[in-house]
């Protein structure tokens, strides 16, 4: 067993769990955050993605233990309040979701690309959803939401 | 409130759970106490199990039983079924081979279930399910469809010799015979429609929950339509009657067809929780995806097209083999038959058509209905032959479909469909113009200056959606009738409740079937509320695919809403002192004509509920059910064009520009409309650049079964696509509507085709167009010219 120390969405915690515990399962076993999905095994779908201090990562390809004493947030803690994230308010507004499943780790990685390129092209968008499967909207309203996201006055705070 | 009634593009109600990570999907569900399902899998695709020693996983920890198909035997747990009978030529039914849900004999494919590991943590029973020991005699195996029925090839099931399932046709023979013979030119084809897996992101899952006093099941499970997955595990399976059997689909990540089908793996669970007496919970993760969801397509056809010396289409001759993989799933018997051959007139005015079809076993997963199931590959086979035959004619590829398009209505084809309604000149025009088809000869030009290849490729499709009328299926095999149920609950203080026997993965049903009730009532959307997925809430119903809530769902949600309207207007009449002739009901309030009396929708709930003044003999309360049957299928269509750009040193397709021109009849939510669309395109343009589920022919393994190996369509693999909407409305149902689910994968993978074949010059051309296929057929097509 190993003691995992994190502070998840604004919250310090502190569990003991087996030592192969993913972040992911650690994340919605664990602790019962069940917005972040798993989609494969393979890293390849994205749906996991969470930030870990501030930078997406895919919370299935790493061990809970290698998170312990960093800050983690998950999508459950992007809005604040019943404010949307200007993310999560802009994949609404352009339907940018179907069955809302791969959404999760697609707003995690948006709001991460906005930090780094805050006004990113579309080959450029294109190019950094590359890490996320979405089997329902063909990207084309995911890529229309991010580029909303980035023009909008939302875009500072996307740029946290 | 603005505009919210139908047509209006509002955002959906359901988004917000789903952005903010508050989604209640299968896996997300906590169950008290649940214990893990593991299944132990054959890594072999055809093998004699000759013993399975689970003693030392049973004494693993944690362990609290592992079950094998002797066990289930034992309990007698009925095999899985195939709900659609399709007979054979020679009138003999189809020879199909149980499929129980543990093997217990054989084993038929990679990934076919032996037994299952339950234990208190998923890492215990993944543990634990390495430790069982299944000896295997391994038998020859057959993957290739072409391959099945050779002499001599493995046989599969023994009810089934040469492992053909049946042997169907349709159509005359003798006229399509006699067409050829006076034909002035036959354009022919062999071609291959790739298998694909469906792939929702969210892998299929169920937890079941046995509550032994009660004796009663609960399956919560990532299903497209609860009730029928009810009815075959009760009614077929045995599991539990179905007053005893609760089946949830909560939210459900995606369908596409997989989610239809009754799976050995959630009747497992459903056992093992009933005999081990615990909670039993299970998610596939990726690798199982690839191996056990019901794949898709898996075609090879062989087509004659004939026409007159005018370039009319004067009969058409298919014969197909498609591969239903080792067992047949629940509806795939229908798949290659009455979903694919009958829609083989597509567009086109073909006086005489015949089509075989053999169904064959093979070692490979079962093959079920995928996204468009049987229209795609009926699409494939015309819009490939049409692109030949213009390219043979030397005519430009939109005008010869012109010249054979349907043009009255409605119009008998020879294969059973009869289409109300459609405009396709006016789909083609639409989708010509946006495409700028006209400057095509320009752009080429100037790829060429840069060293590119640069194509234009067509595609005019039609689908049939809502698949119906009840009679008419249940006379050609059907095991279930397709219409669908609505229950309208009219709360006392004016709030709506619909419940609906369909289901939403996706779809956006909370936000669309509440339109219909403010186009109706003039009520606010944020004021209704749709109920779906839980048997126990709904009454029955036959789920949601094949494009059908809107044409058969919301049409039923109709019926009842008039019911609820008729009485809501005798009450409100009966309040205002008024004929009911004379009360209307508009922007959520009952008025009398001509004068300015008025009471609100939810004062007239109030008074059915209060029932304290009423009109005589009227019962209190305000809430009504309907079922719909379709009259016919409705039938969608459009026109695509896609353009491509070849790097020639690579073979390398970019897709540059893709145009669709779709009519849907009349459109809901353009918004929604759209985005189904896109989704469409991209699983058609995925399965014609990028996707191609892969056996090796000599192991039978399954090579694809990773996102690593399997290419799945990245946002970078696609552009933004050009869509636009032509409208005739459906005429069989009052709104009008027709689906719009599965358009885009049905049309678009021969536009791609069409538009690459096109920029080399070449003919045949198969799916997946990888650049290792185009970068080939670019050799080849040069070597006469090398050689002169």
């Amino acid at each position: 067993m190993t003691q995992v120390d994190v502070k998840v969405n604004g919250r310090s915690v502190s569990r003991h769990v087996e030592d192969r515990t993913l972040l992911v399962e650690f994340l919605r076993e664990t602790l019962g955050l069940t917005g972040t999905h798993v989609g494969c095994d393979t890293g390849q779908c994205g749906a996991c993605t969470v930030h870990l201090d501030g930078r997406s990562v895919k919370s299935c390809t790493m061990l809970a233990a290698q998170a312990s004493g960093s800050e983690i947030v998950t999508i459950e803690g992007l809005a604040k309040g019943d404010e949307l994230h200007p993310v999560q308010a802009a994949f609404r507004e352009h339907h940018a979701l179907q069955c809302g499943f791969c959404t999760p780790g697609m707003i995690m990685t948006v709001v991460d690309l906005l930090r780094r390129i805050p006004h990113p092209d579309e080959a450029t968008i294109r190019e950094n959803l590359d890490g996320n499967l979405c089997r329902c909207t063909g990207y084309h309203n995911i890529v229309k939401a991010v580029a909303a996201a980035a023009a909008g006055a939302g875009v500072a705070r996307a740029a946290e | 409130m603005g505009h919210e009634g139908i047509g209006a593009r509002v955002a959906r109600k359901e988004d917000r759970r789903f952005i903010t990570g508050e989604g209640n999907y299968t896996d997300d569900i906590p169950i008290k106490h649940a214990h893990h399902a593991v299944f132990v899998r054959s890594p072999h695709p055809h093998a004699r199990i000759r013993g399975i020693d689970t003693a030392k996983a049973a004494a693993a920890p944690g362990v609290v039983g592992v079950l094998t198909g002797a066990q289930l035997a034992d309990d007698k747990v009925g095999n899985l079924i195939c709900g659609w009978m399709i007979h054979s030529t020679d009138g003999t039914p189809m020879k199909m081979g149980a499929w129980a849900p543990l093997a217990h004999d054989v084993v038929r494919f990679v990934g076919n279930a032996v037994a299952v590991v339950v234990a208190e943590t998923k890492n215990q029973a993944r543990d634990a399910a390495e430790l069982v020991e299944v000896d295997y005699q391994e038998l020859p195996a057959v993957v290739d469809v072409a391959a099945a029925q050779a002499a001599g090839a493995p046989q599969i099931h023994p009810e089934a010799p040469n492992n053909t399932i049946y042997h169907w046709a349709i159509g005359d023979q003798a006229a399509v015979d006699a067409a050829f013979s006076r034909a002035a030119h036959v354009v022919d084809l062999d071609l291959i429609n790739n298998r694909l897996v469906p792939n929702a992101i969210e892998p299929r899952a169920a937890t079941a929950v046995y509550d032994r006093a009660e004796g009663h099941l609960t399956l919560h499970t990532t299903s497209q339509n609860p009730h029928v997955t009810r009815l075959v595990l009760s009614a077929f399976v045995g599991l539990a009657p179905e007053h005893k059997l609760r089946v949830v689909a909560p939210d459900v990540g995606g369908g596409f067809g997989s989610k239809i089908f009754i799976y050995p793996e959630e009747t497992v669970c459903l056992w093992a929780s009933r005999r081990l007496g615990v909670a039993v919970r299970w998610t596939a993760d990726r690798t199982e995806s690839f191996m056990t969801d019901a794949h898709g397509r898996d075609h090879f056809t062989r087509a004659e097209m004939a026409f007159d010396a005018a370039h009319k289409i004067v009969g058409l001759r298919v014969k197909t083999i498609a591969n239903l993989g080792s067992y047949m799933s629940t509806f795939s018997s229908s798949v290659p038959t009455y979903l694919y051959a009958t829609l083989l007139s597509g567009q086109y005015d073909i006086p005489a058509i015949h089509a075989q079809v053999d169904a064959v076993y093979t070692n490979t997963t079962p093959v079920d209905a995928y996204r468009g199931a049987g229209r795609p590959e009926a699409t494939y086979v015309l819009e490939r032959l049409m692109e030949i035959a213009a390219k043979r004619f030397g005519l430009d590829p939109a005008e010869l479909r012109r010249k054979n398009f349907i043009t009255s209505f409605p119009h008998q084809t020879p294969v059973i469909m009869n289409y109300d309604t459609g405009d396709y000149g006016a789909s083609l025009d639409a989708a010509l113009a946006a495409a700028r088809y006209a400057d095509f000869p320009k752009r080429r030009a100037e790829a060429k200056a840069r060293g590119k290849l640069r194509g234009i490729g067509l595609s005019c499709y039609i689908e049939a959606c809502g698949i119906a009328p009840s009679q008419a299926v249940g006379s050609l095999g059907a095991g279930v009738g397709l219409w669908e149920s609505a229950e309208v609950r009219v709360n006392p203080v004016g709030s709506i409740e619909i419940l609906t026997g369909c289901h939403s993965h996706g779809q956006g049903h909370e936000t669309t079937f509440a339109q219909l009730v403010a186009e109706r009532f003039g009520l606010p959307i944020d004021n209704v509320s749709v109920v779906h997925g839980d048997t126990d809430k709904v009454q029955f119903g036959m789920g949601t695919y094949g494009s059908r809530s809107g044409a058969v769902g919301m049409t039923a949600i109709s019926k009842a809403l008039d019911r609820v309207e008729a009485k809501a207007k005798k009450i409100a009449a009966h309040l205002m002192e008024a004929a009911e002739g004379d009360v209307e009901l508009k922007n959520g309030e009952f008025s009398v004509v001509g004068t300015d009396k008025k009471i609100a929708f939810g004062n007239v709930a109030l008074a059915a509920y209060t029932a304290h003044n009423l009109p005589a003999g009227t019962e209190p309360g305000l809430k009504e059910g309907a079922f719909y049957d379709p009259l016919n299928f409705t039938f969608p269509a459009g026109a695509y064009v896609c353009e491509v750009e070849i790097e020639p040193k690579t073979g390398e397709v970019k897709i540059v520009q893709f145009t669709a021109s779709d009519d849907f009849g009349v459109l809901i939510n353009p918004m929604i409309v759209e985005g189904q669309v896109h989704g469409g395109l991209a699983q058609g343009i995925g399965q014609a650049l990028l996707e191609g589920c892969v056996y090796d022919k000599g192991s039978g393994q399954l090579l694809t079964a990773t996102y690593m190996d399997y290419a799945m369509p990245r946002a970078r693999d696609l552009v933004s696509f050009t869509v636009s909407t032509t409208e005739t409305p459906c005429t069989t149902n009052p709104l009008g509507v027709k689906g719009c689910g599965e358009a885009g994968a049905i049309g678009s993978p021969p536009a791609v085709i069409n538009a690459i074949a096109n920029a080399l010059g070449v003919e045949r051309l198969d799916m997946p167009a990888t650049p290792q296929r185009v970068w080939a057929a670019i050799q080849a097509s040069r070597m006469p010219a090398a050689a002169e």
